[in-house]
């Protein structure tokens, strides 16, 4: 082993065992014999296909924010909201830091995540790294486990059952649209993302 | 050698942060890799590279008790208030779980109870296990405590689940005199517990459960 270049080689994150790189088949998941955590897997899906998800997320994640996601019915009166609606009723209720939170989770970090996956992946499609490529793969790595969008689904099931005890309930188009972006992101966890560093290869300057 | 090397044992290092493999210099304070004084940046995203996360231990404690003792007033403050005209009543997060279930939706009871009860006392408990383990350097259960690190990596972040809750009523339950949900101080507590748990749980190392001394591999 000691003759191998190191980009032959691969090291487990979770106990820092290192392998030599194999090439894998379709569907094969490399894991640890050491630990069991996953090391690399194959990519079923090509640039051209993530793209076309990212760009189907970002309609649709359009929806589901500007669309209202349920209202409530109470002898006459109506009241819906989207999510600006609850992040800014979280701010006027004296709680800031939970609207902090909302707006980061559910708003900024998911639509950064998808801009930046986009710009990548445009240039990535005709092999080339897009400006700003290091800073914003480095970026894309932080911003991670921070979106929390299909927790956010989950958390509108339990309410609307909780409200449907004293209200009259109607689904709105935006929950349906988030029930697709929650369908989108489950699609899109099993990539990893790290493979625009081998597939895009640096220019010579 | 060992069947199965580690980084370490190899003079490698791998970034944590794209998973380049790089080779360190022993002996050079500034390339030895040893994460003390290092200058060495990995070459392929710029990013400092460790053998282990910086301060992995006093961190991660330190995160994790902040968390815990914001889970306390989480628990014991209401996270929201439901007023109608001749009631006001102010829930707890336990209090959310019970009136799921009695008003017949004991599948959704569970899932809630298990997102903001159970996730959060896992976190706990797994991580402060693991922390005193790895401090030891104990070879009992490897495999598992990693498969437990991971665990609690994978599941974090739906305790969120009640922050939403309480977030989506607030903005929903506005019918002026008749009914009015208000957000409570106990889900600013628990918002805050839910960040700090992640973050303690990314400033553990997971290499640091197979440092100890080799028992059984």
């Amino acid at each position: 082993m000691g003759m191998s270049s190191p980009e032959a080689l691969l090291v487990c994150e979770h106990c820092d065992t290192v392998y030599h790189r194999r090439p894998l088949a379709r569907g094969d998941v490399a894991t640890c014999a050491r630990c069991g955590a996953e090391l690399e897997r194959h990519h079923a899906m090509s640039v051209n296909a993530m793209l076309a998800l990212i760009l189907t997320a970002m309609i649709v994640f359009v929806q589901a924010n500007m669309w209202p996601i349920v209202t409530l019915g109470l002898s006459g009166q109506l009241s819906s909201t989207t999510l600006w609606g609850v992040i800014l009723a979280m701010w006027r209720e004296q709680a800031q830091v939970v609207s902090v939170l909302v707006a980061a989770t559910l708003f900024f970090f998911p639509l950064l995540k998808m801009l930046l996956l986009g710009w990548l992946l445009w240039f990535a499609r005709v092999g080339r790294r897009a400006p700003g490529f290091v800073r914003l793969m480095v970026g894309l790595h932080y911003l991670g486990p921070w979106t929390m969008s299909e927790v956010f689904v989950l958390g509108a099931l339990v309410a609307i059952v909780k409200a449907h005890t004293y209200f009259d309930v109607i689904a709105d188009p935006g929950i349906y649209a988030y029930a697709a972006l929650t369908l989108l992101i489950t699609i899109f966890a099993g990539v990893d993302l790290r493979r625009l560093w081998d597939e895009v290869p640096e220019q010579a300057a | 050698m060992n069947a199965m090397p580690r980084a370490v044992e190899l003079g490698l290092i791998a970034c944590t942060v794209c998973g380049q493999v790089c080779r360190t210099v022993p002996g050079d304070p500034q390339l030895d890799g040893d994460g003390v004084g290092d200058a060495m940046a990995c070459p392929r995203c710029g990013s400092t590279l460790r053998r282990r996360k910086t301060d992995s231990y006093a961190r991660t404690w330190a995160l994790l008790i902040a968390a815990f003792i914001l889970y306390i007033p989480a628990n014991v403050l209401p996270i929201m208030r439901t007023a109608s005209l001749n009631d006001v009543d102010d829930n707890t997060i336990i209090s959310g779980v019970v009136e799921l279930w009695v008003k017949g939706s004991p599948d959704l009871a569970i899932i809630v109870f298990t997102a903001s009860i159970v996730v959060p006392m896992l976190k706990f408990l797994a991580l402060g296990t693991l922390l005193v383990s790895s401090r030891r350097g104990s070879g009992w259960a490897r495999v598992q405590r990693a498969k437990l690190y991971r665990l609690v990596e994978l599941i974090g972040y739906w305790s969120m689940l009640d922050v939403f809750v309480v977030a989506l009523l607030t903005a929903l339950v506005r019918f002026s005199v008749l009914s009015l949900v208000e957000p409570l101080p106990g889900v600013i507590f628990f918002g805050l517990t839910v960040v700090l748990t992640m973050l303690a749980s990314m400033s553990f190392d997971p290499r640091l459960i197979w440092d100890g001394k080799d028992t059984d591999d």
